[in-house]
């Protein structure tokens, strides 16, 4: 197996957060595999920062680390066996080097009074000796986690050019029992906070594109029906709530409008309406299936699933209406399509022989090709930089998440033991 | 007794219209246990229509005292259309059936029925939502084809995510690609 195959597994333990308030229920943390990787990876040392008394745990640089491991652009090189600089001055390079590390992080947490922390940390150029980035930051407790994934994001960017999405979050469905609990997580699926709670179905979360509401379709009225909901205070009102069911609902990029699926006139159609509920115009005519809309990023186009040609392929629509154009050509089942940031790429579900795989489309070449070995993939989401796309798919008999990168060789799996997690959508 | 166990509260909202008001927060359904949940905690159920007046071939005096939906004898008692893989065609031995819903529903105008469509759970949530839709409508317009008025129906989908049977089999998918018959008094 040659060495850009290299297997590295990372797995969290068990810890319980001690900054998450007691409104939280008790939960186990979700564990992290990274499998496969880039045949490029640069190699860094995340030296262990030198640790002040009380600090929370997991450490600082384990999140850093387990960040940059799980993008697969990094080869993480032990720290171990070597004296643990602080300072820049304290590096002996050659060392390091001979350790085949090409970047390293370096740093401290120091605890303030009042229980807060400063935490500095430096990015080194190994092989030039230099520093690349130097950052100090004074946090609360409860900061510890959202300042671990900004020195990743920090890490990410500066070594490959493109800016990190560790910052980001995430939203997914779990289903513990008959309980359903829509939540949102850290990217890395930590920090989990329960913002719906219902016992019955929750489905289609989408964060609109300023992180500050949720869209999601709720039954607990024994019907589905779409609900825009406050993340900051919790407060939420119906979008849409037509006779019949209304479902799917997809931000437009300007965060104003959305478009859902109502089936008020028969069939299950496509309809833009304002994120209060008003101003509703329909989009797609006929009495085929077209559901599951998607904006593009220039919020010109909405890319959907519709089973019009006799079998699911996704389709392309102008968002002020017009003739579809078909987009998917090969399989018999294309559904639930999703758009990177920069417009380039589609990835959606694809059926072949059974097997639903998470599959990428190059737009501009129109090829396709598998990123997924699971056979029960649903609902992708790209990541805010467009570099992974996160997954829902069955392992062991439960739902679980995963990120895949586009290349396909570095998947990550992000799941909570005992639970069913499904639904997942990548937000800002 | 029934196959399908309804709490009393079912609200219908026939005619939902775009908006409501900001809600408060973080919500516990408010609606209370699904369909596989116990006995229902008001009198409802059994406080429905009485069953007098009904227009169907089958009825004899004895049950008018009851409700014949109830009386597993009456093709009322019967709730679910199944489909074939890929079809939302209602099949022939459904026609009894749902003529005698349509009857029922002609002859009491202030009854709501809502067509609950189902999908096996494979593939994609959304997609599988409007499958179930398909089969909800497709039985929706073989009563409306009878006589139905429309203000009494809403078909609305469960797609897949309350399934009759939860196994991953053949077998349970056929059993979950249905529609299903439930009055609002339900």
């Amino acid at each position: 197996m040659p060495d850009s195959f290299l297997r590295t597994v990372l797995l969290f333990p068990l810890f319980l957060l001690s900054v998450l308030g007691a409104s939280f229920a008790a939960h186990a943390e979700m564990e992290i595999q990274v499998i496969g990787g880039a045949a490029n990876k640069i190699a860094i040392a995340v030296v262990p920062f030198q640790a002040a008394p009380g600090q929370p745990t997991p450490a600082l640089t384990q999140i850093v680390a387990d960040d940059l491991g799980r993008s697969g652009q990094f080869a993480m090189v032990a720290s171990g066996g070597a004296p643990q600089p602080v300072e820049p001055a304290q590096v002996d390079y050659a060392v390091w080097r001979g350790k085949g590390a090409e970047a390293m992080v370096i740093g401290q947490v120091v605890a303030l009074p009042g229980g807060r922390f400063e935490i500095r940390f430096r990015l080194l150029d190994v092989v030039k000796r230099t520093q690349i980035a130097g950052f100090s930051y004074t946090i609360a407790r409860g900061q510890w986690r959202a300042t671990a994934h900004q020195i990743a994001d920090i890490v990410y960017e500066k070594l490959t050019g493109v800016k990190g999405a560790f910052s980001s979050r995430i939203a997914y469905v779990q289903k513990q029992g008959r309980r359903f609990e829509l939540r949102v997580a850290d990217a890395d699926g930590q920090n989990p906070r329960t913002v719906v709670r219902s016992l019955e179905p929750l489905i289609s979360p989408m964060f609109s594109p300023d992180g500050a509401r949720i869209v999601y379709v709720s039954f607990e009225d024994k019907k589905p029906i779409v609900y825009v909901q406050s993340l900051s205070d919790g407060g939420r009102r119906k979008v849409a709530a037509f006779k019949g069911s209304n479902s799917a609902p997809a931000w437009a990029p300007d965060g104003k409008r959305m478009a859902v699926v109502l089936t008020r006139d028969g069939a299950s159609q496509i309809y833009l309406i304002n994120a209060d509920g008003s101003g509703l115009k329909r989009l797609t005519q006929g009495g085929n299936i077209d559901t599951e809309p998607v904006f593009s990023p220039d919020g010109q186009a909405i890319y959907f699933t519709s089973d019009r040609g006799g079998s699911p392929q996704i389709y392309r629509v102008a968002a002020s209406g017009g003739e579809p154009r078909r987009v998917s050509f090969s399989g018999s089942y294309n559904v639930s399509p999703t758009i990177s940031p920069d417009g380039r790429y589609l990835a959606y579900i694809s059926r072949e022989d059974g097997r639903f795989s998470v599959v990428l489309h190059e737009m501009a070449s129109g090829q396709v090709r598998v990123l997924t070995d699971t056979a029960r993939d649903e609902s992708p989401s790209f990541a805010p930089n467009g570099q992974a796309v996160l997954y829902a798919t069955v392992q062991g008999g439960r739902g679980i998440l995963g990120t895949v990168s586009l290349d396909g060789k570095t998947r990550a799996r992000l799941s909570e033991s005992g639970v069913d997690a499904r639904e997942p959508a990548w937000g800002p | 007794m029934n196959k399908i166990v309804w709490p009393a509260l079912l609200a219908l909202t026939l005619s939902a219209c775009g908006t409501t008001g900001s809600t408060p927060a973080t919500v516990e359904s408010r609606t209370g246990d699904g369909a596989t949940s116990g006995p229902a905690t008001s009198g409802t159920e059994t406080t429905g229509v009485a069953g007098t007046g009904v227009a169907g071939s089958a009825m004899d005096g004895s049950q008018a005292a009851g409700d014949p939906r109830k009386d597993p004898a009456s093709p009322l008692s019967k709730r679910s259309v199944h489909f074939d893989f890929d079809s939302f065609v209602v099949k022939d031995e459904y026609r009894p059936m749902l003529e005698a819903h349509a009857g029922y529903l002609m002859s009491k105008r202030d009854a709501r029925v809502i067509l609950q469509g189902n999908a096996d759970e494979r593939g994609s949530r959304e997609y599988n939502l409007a499958l179930g839709q398909k089969r909800a409508e497709a039985v929706r317009k073989a009563l409306a084809v009878l006589g139905v008025s429309e203000a009494q129906m809403e078909a609305i989908s469960f797609g897949e995510e309350k399934p009759r049977n939860e196994a991953d089999t053949e077998e349970a998918y056929a059993e979950n690609r249905r529609a299903d018959v439930v009055y609002g008094d339900e």
